[in-house]
């Protein structure tokens, strides 16, 4: 198989007159890394991959063993849809191994794919749909609060939406690039946008979320305008979230569907969501990695606060949407904490983990939470036990850092230094005299 | 016995079965028993296979596989001959592009005899596999690998490729979505016939909003590429 991919790919870019091929990976952090190989170089790549000094990549090697491998996976050979005609270029992703051909551990991709492995032994596979979130602005000036482009608010068509072409744009690039949109529209926010994509498999879906955050920007940087991931941008209103709506397929057939159940959910998808819960803290600081995060995650916004899951509750942290016209294959939970600034490659991982460890241990669901938690005191919601998510980065690097979960999924290299990065994060934070501060303390001490 | 002075055939079997072997002897055959692609790219004679007998019977699975490959490798063998049990006729339902003849399992010799003779003897390569293949406004060029819509390149990735091939070669026919599993990826691939949605709603996305309906939808049966025959 890989032999007839390579062939297709070799053919492909001599036919298209391709000038240069991007090798695309990931670091720990969740940035897209690149580096470019000529034509002529495209063949050694696919057979041999490519050695690069990992060094300098965050969270990559240790210096000792700077030295890593870069091997194209072929199915993602991908003609890049924008540039100049005349120097056409593609992407490709890659796998990150040592020298000697193993796996190399501080590549986020290959936890995703390992996680994706292991529930082959089960027979299913793990399909995923994003709902990414994020605000357009004027381009930033240092030092100054981002500028919204409009006004506009949920669902607004109006000459007030001065991003529908800038959606439109993005839309059509993603679709040229492979990843199908289901639905977009403007967000509740000032410019802010939705764009949900159609689920597909795990690993393929965390490379469509690397590649829509690009063409996200690249199309907003060609109209002068500036596209942000970050959780929350502006104060007062809706942050930018990216729930992640899962399913669990034992083949054709959706395993989280039970059709004699009264919700509709199988002994699977219960235990699978039991799992989720249980370990929501574990995984808090892979699904919302920044200080930022944490802004997001208070009440007040249609952000979640609680641990807790509901048919229709929008307050909850998993949501279990009605399918329409009860079509059992669309049955899905939807995850409602992650953020777009998050790796997706480490948080679908997660996701998986947490929700396999429930399947695979027998976790007990506990009840619906239907009521507006937000409207709920202390007292009430410990009464129908009721936990709340971390309340900053701070907290959730200390419940991951006694996460067996965590470091088991993730692998002692990643666990390990992603905590040791977040908390020197964490402590710059700390050191920071903020706005708030002086506006709230200095006159009045 | 006499020698047929024909070259090489490669002869795929895990293992070749006494009978398979005794026959081929008999007619004189000179041949190399093989029982995966590897086998077969190692042991492959400096002038080529002269032609392939591929028996289904143990391992239909890998057997399909070694064919695939060896269609697609650069060792073709011009005739290539497949041995199938009766209960398996279906299988070579849509896999012409596959094979040159057929004989049912267990075989009589002298019928797989006659069929080597006719197979081998016969002077025309195959006759010449068409290299475009054309729809409304859809072109493939399955020399080139390239694709286009109303003259606009398609950008692929193989496996998005390889389906839309498969379909646009048999416009107007419904597949369920296991057959185009088994056909178009192959026994190997893991993942279910979901598998196939996602690659057909990815076709879609590519081929762009006014062609998407190139590929439909058959409601709780599968896909079909085009019109159907009935012109509905």
């Amino acid at each position: 198989m890989r032999d007839q991919q390579c062939d297709y790919v070799l053919k492909t870019a001599a036919e298209r007159g391709v000038r240069m091929v991007r090798l695309w990976f990931t670091d720990v952090l969740g940035n897209l890394k690149s580096f470019a190989i000529s034509q002529n170089e495209l063949e050694n790549a696919l057979s041999d991959g490519m050695t690069f000094d990992g060094s300098s990549i965050d969270g990559f090697s240790r210096v000792q063993e700077s030295d890593v491998l870069a091997i194209p996976d072929p199915d993602t050979f991908q003609i890049l849809p924008w540039g100049d005609k005349s120097s056409t270029e593609a992407r490709v992703f890659c796998d990150i191994h040592h020298l000697d051909g193993t796996p190399f551990d501080g590549d986020p991709r290959q936890v995703l794919r390992r996680q994706v492995q292991s529930l082959r032994s089960d027979g299913l596979s793990f399909y995923i749909a994003p709902d990414i979130e994020f605000f357009y602005f004027a381009p930033p000036v240092t030092g100054e609060r981002p500028v919204p482009l409009d006004a506009g608010g949920y669902f607004d068509l109006t000459t007030r939406d001065a991003t529908g072409d800038l959606r439109k744009q993005t839309i059509r690039t993603l679709e040229q690039l492979g990843i199908p949109v289901e639905y977009s529209f403007h967000e509740d926010s000032p410019s802010q946008q939705e764009i949900d994509l159609r689920h597909d498999d795990a690993l393929i879906m965390a490379d469509a979320v690397m590649t829509f955050r690009l063409v996200v920007r690249e199309v907003a940087a060609q109209h002068g305008v500036y596209a942000t991931f970050m959780p929350k941008p502006l104060e007062g209103v809706q942050g930018s979230g990216m729930h992640t709506h899962m399913s669990l397929f034992r083949g054709d057939d959706n395993a989280f569907y039970d059709p004699n159940d009264p919700y509709n959910l199988s002994p699977l998808a219960k235990s699978f969501m039991a799992g989720l819960l249980r370990h929501a803290a574990e995984i808090t600081a892979i699904t919302n990695p920044t200080v930022n995060s944490y802004k997001r995650l208070v009440p007040g916004f249609e952000a979640p606060v609680h641990v807790s899951w509901a048919r229709n509750n929008r307050s909850g942290l998993i949501r279990v949407p009605i399918p329409k016209r009860g079509n059992p294959s669309a049955t899905r939970l939807e995850y409602r904490s992650p953020d777009p600034s998050c790796n997706p490659y480490l948080a679908f991982a997660m996701l998986l983990a947490a929700g396999m460890r429930g399947v695979r241990e027998g976790y007990e669901l506990p009840g619906e939470a239907d009521a507006n938690l937000f409207e709920l005191g202390d007292r009430e919601l410990s009464r129908l036990g009721i936990g709340q998510l971390p309340q900053s980065l701070s907290d959730s690097l200390r419940v991951m850092e006694e996460s067996d979960l965590a470091r088991e999924a993730l692998g002692e290299h990643i666990f390990e230094w992603f905590l040791r990065n977040k908390r020197r994060e964490w402590r710059d934070y700390k050191t920071h005299v903020s706005q708030f501060e002086i506006d709230r303390y200095l006159g009045s001490l | 016995m006499t020698q047929v002075d024909i070259g090489m055939i490669v002869v795929f079997g895990d293992p070749v079965s006494t009978e398979l072997a005794r026959t081929l002897d008999l007619a004189g055959y000179a041949w190399k028993g093989v029982s995966s692609w590897e086998g077969a790219v190692d042991a492959r004679p400096a002038t080529g296979w002269a032609g392939a007998v591929v028996d289904l019977t143990v391992d239909a699975e890998a057997a399909w596989a070694f064919v695939r490959s060896l269609r697609k490798g650069d060792s073709d063998p011009a005739r290539t001959l497949v041995l199938v049990p009766g209960g398996q006729l279906a299988d070579l339902e849509l896999r012409d592009d596959l094979f040159d003849d057929f004989c049912l399992a267990p075989f009589h010799p002298s019928e797989l005899e006659a069929r080597m003779r006719h197979l081998m003897a016969a002077t025309v390569t195959v006759a010449a596999r068409s290299d475009l293949v054309v729809y409304d406004d859809l072109a493939l060029n399955l020399e080139t690998y390239q694709a286009s819509i109303s003259d606009r390149p398609l950008d692929l990735t193989y496996m998005e490729y390889e389906l839309l091939k498969f379909l646009a070669q048999n416009p107007g026919k419904v597949f369920t979505r296991e057959m185009l599993l088994s056909r178009v990826w192959g026994y190997e691939y893991y993942g279910g016939a979901r598998t196939v949605d996602v690659h057909v709603r990815r076709l879609r996305a590519k081929l762009g909003e006014e062609h998407a309906d190139l590929i439909q939808t058959v409601r709780s049966v599968g896909y079909r590429f085009g019109q159907s025959r009935w012109g509905v």
